[in-house]
Formats: C-alpha cells, structure tokens, sequence
C-alpha cells in the first residue's frame, strides 16, 4: 500500500493512465450499471405495488418505497457488487497477466514504481467516476420505477411522482456516495492487490480473479453494514 | 563492468544459487549457460535486483548495488535495458508507445525528439512501419526486436537478456543474436545473455559460464568449450546427437 500511494514519477503520465482508467473502468460500465438500474427500479416498483395491496395506504407509497430502496441499497451497493464483478476481475486478469508475463518486472527493471503507475491511477479512477455511476443509477432506477409502474397500471404518474418527493431527505444522497466511494476503494484496491501479487501462469490469473471477485464482494457487505450503522444511526 | 562475489540465494529451504563469483565484461558478450532449472534466470533477475540475494556482492561499475538505497538503484536502473523471454511488451500499448515509455518516464525531451528516437531504435533493430501495431499484432521475433529497441532507447549501460531466443525459428535467433552483439559492441556496453542455445553460444558468447545446480562450473569462451575436461559442461553442450557427430568429426 505504501508503494501504491508513493509519490508519482512523472505526474503527466500518471494523468494520462488516470484518464485511461476512467475510461476503462467508469465510462465502459455505465451500459451494464444503466440496464440493470432500470430493471431493478422496474421490478423494486411492481413488488412494492404487490406487496401493499390495501386501500388504507396510499399508491404513492410505492414511489416513496421505489425511491428509498434505491437511494440507500441499489445505487450503491447493489452497482457496487456487479462492478467488483466486473471492474474487480478485470483489473485482476489484467494486473495478474502483466505480472506473469513479466511485464511488471519491465516496469520495475526501468526505475518505475510498478505498484504505483499500475494501480494508483485505477484507485483514483473509480473513486472519482463511481459517484456518477451511482447518481446514474439513481435517476435511472427511479425512471425505470414509473416507465413499468405506469405501463403495468400499478401507479399513476402522479402518485409516483409524490412518493418520489414525498419526505425526501438529500442526505440519502450523501450517504450513497460516502458509501460507492468506500466500495469503489475496496473493489479496486483488492482486485488489485490480488492481480499483482500473482505467482504462477493462466491458471492462478484466473484464481486470482474469482478471489478479488469474492473478496471485494465481501467486503463490500461488510463495510456496507458499518458505513449504514455509522452514517444512519 | 558487473562483478558478482561469492552470491548465494535460496528460496526456503532450497538453495537455488551457491557462491558465484564472476565478472562480466564491458564491451563484450557475457553468456549464462546451463540446463533448465540451473538456476540461470535466478541469477540473472538477482543480478538486476528483482530477487534480493541472502549475501555476496553485485557490483556495478565500482558501487555495491545490493548496499545501495532505492532512490541510488533507480538510478542504476535507468541505466539498465532488458530483453525478457517473452518479450514483456506491454499489450496495451503500441510499438510505438512501448519504445516510447522509458523516454516518457524518465527524459523531457520533446514530442518531436522522442518520434525521433523511436524511430531511430526501430531502424536499428531493422524495423519499420510498425510503429502502430500492437504486441498481438507483431510476430514473435518482431516483438523481441521491439523489446530491444525498448530496452536501447535511454542508451542503456548494461543489457540483460533472458533466452532471447526461446520460440523463435533458428533464421530469427540468429538475427537476434547478432543485433545483440552489434548492439553491445556499437555502444561498448555490459551485456548478459541468459540462454541454453548453443548456436547463440557460437555466434556470440565473448564470454561463456556455465552454471549446474547453481553453482559455477566453469568459464571460458566460445572457442574453450570444445576442448574443456568438465563432465556436465559437456553433457551440456553435446547433448543432441548432432552435436555429438560435430564434435567427432572435429576430433577427427
């Protein structure tokens, strides 16, 4: 870790491989974090509409429960859990074949700090660029809420919209991004510390990957359980 | 110059380099011979600091590089150009961009210096018009000629290469062999070669040690090792039967 957050050798370059990461890192996972958000927002709504079936509560507490959910669990840690699939196998098969062949080393041969130039700018990268994704995430969830709560009849576009302002609190906000910017530590730093820390050929790549994978997710329900006691209680 | 005395490195329990005491010479071809598992890529990635060594002295030039601090090794490091076995390209990045890296990291020079440089190590290494492939675009030779204009472009003071033969045909090993040499020559540089080729061992090897079992067996140069009394040298380099009805013919 002290290697990793060592002082760059060249800022410039460090940039340049910081916006390469967020490219590779943010940008390419905005299709799977949009799909998934507007289903997950689509089928939150109809379970809710299901779920409180009873004329003594009002419909729009369906947008009020689709918000919710959203804001505080889906955004964050839900996106979170499918981008350490994503993001975190990735960055493992990728550090973890430059590792076996021998690519680090070339690196390490030259003068540079491999751990840094490597990993530091993808830290930075998805700390940075996942508040967007879960801000995405959001108005997408809640868009995907009221496209099929509509077009299934469970809720009017006006009931849907109250509960959506119905008693909202900006601080849910908040906490969803104090929350993806820990995950986004979490899913980058151990995918990464399993990628580099490779020994072997393809066959402990792809261990290293299902770790990270395994790990990141773990963790990621760990400190999500702490960030939520700390930050709500 | 790289002076190595009394090195030893083991990996556990297992001793994997013993008291290897040996100078590699400025100007000329230094080569590493030995079997599979001898422990050549130990000593060679030990002698580059990629493995610290458990005690002896590497010294370079006239300063210990296992005493030295980070900030004094990566100064040596700059200096120093590597060829790995597979080549170590970095997959992600062009020709271009991969000769390109040490100039982008270390130097200041300009857009239009560093084109300059790229393309003259290109040249030299009998490359054109690939600048914007990739690695996986590349043939095997190509990418080894690539990590040698990689490895040349800061004007290196030492170059190690690690079987730079290995996968490639007999036709393209030679042409590697003797960029290998030219290189060492035209820059009067310290270059070791780490390598179980015997063709590479006729065609370049200024100097020649042989390691078994990790430990030194012998050196001498090319020209010695036909006439050398050492059992495992010569199960070593008379191993195929070619080489063999060479050595009889010879003798004849």
């Amino acid at each position: 870790m002290r290697k990793v957050f060592a002082k760059p050798e060249k800022h410039r370059i460090y940039y340049k491989q910081f916006i390469k990461e967020i490219a590779s890192l943010g940008v390419s996972s905005i299709g799977i974090v949009a799909i998934i958000s507007a289903f997950m927002g689509a089928v939150i709504t109809i379970q809710t509409a299901y779920n409180i079936e009873n004329p003594l509560l009002p419909p729009y507490l369906i947008g009020v429960a689709a918000r919710d959910s959203i804001l505080l669990e889906f955004s964050s840690t839900m996106v979170a859990l499918i981008l350490a699939g994503k993001v975190g196998s990735s960055i493992a098969s990728e550090l973890g074949t430059m590792r076996v062949s021998e690519q680090i080393d070339a690196l390490e041969i030259m003068g540079v700090n491999s751990a840094s130039f490597l990993i530091l700018p993808k830290i930075a990268a998805a700390m940075i660029f996942n508040p967007f994704l879960a801000l995405l995430s959001m108005s997408i969830g809640i868009f995907g809420g009221w496209a099929v709560g509509t077009f299934v009849g469970v809720i009017t576009t006006e009931q849907y919209i109250l509960g959506i302002r119905y008693a909202f609190n900006t601080y849910y906000i908040t906490y969803s991004i104090i929350k993806t910017v820990v995950f986004a530590f979490i899913i980058t730093s151990v995918a990464s510390y399993y990628g580099y820390n490779v020994r072997g050929g393809s066959i402990e790549v792809g261990e290293s990957s299902t770790k990270a994978v395994v790990y990141s997710s773990v963790f990621i329900l760990m400190f999500n359980l702490i960030l939520t006691q700390l930050l709500l209680s | 110059m790289i002076e190595l005395k009394n090195v030893y490195k083991s990996f556990g329990d297992r001793v994997i380099l013993e008291d290897i005491s040996v100078l590699f010479e400025k100007g000329k071809t230094n080569l590493i011979i030995g079997q599979s598992g001898s422990g050549k890529t130990v000593l060679l990635k030990s002698v580059v600091g990629l493995h610290n060594i458990d005690s002896g002295a590497i010294i370079y030039g006239d300063a210990d590089f296992t005493k030295m601090s980070f900030e004094e090794k990566k100064a040596i490091r700059q200096e120093i150009g590597m060829l790995f076995q597979g080549g170590a390209l970095f997959d992600s990045s062009t020709v271009e961009e991969n000769v390109r890296f040490p100039l982008d990291m270390f130097t200041n020079k300009s857009v239009e210096e560093k084109r300059e440089r790229v393309n003259f190590c290109l040249k030299r290494v009998k490359l054109e018009k690939v600048n914007r492939l990739f690695p996986a675009e590349i043939s095997g030779g190509m990418k080894k000629r690539v990590a040698i204009a990689r490895a040349i472009a800061l004007n290196p003071k030492y170059l190690f290469c690690d079987e730079p033969n290995s996968g490639l045909d007999p036709m393209t090993s030679i042409v590697i062999d003797n960029l290998i040499k030219e290189i060492t020559e035209e820059y009067d540089i310290t270059t070791i070669v780490n390598t179980h080729d015997m063709n590479s061992v006729m065609e370049i090897g200024d100097k020649v040690v042989f390691i078994y079992k990790g430990k030194k067996t012998w050196e001498g140069t090319k020209d010695d090792i036909f006439n050398v009394d050492n059992r495992f040298l010569n199960d070593f380099v008379f191993a195929s039967p070619l080489s063999k009805k060479v050595k009889s013919l010879a003798n004849k």
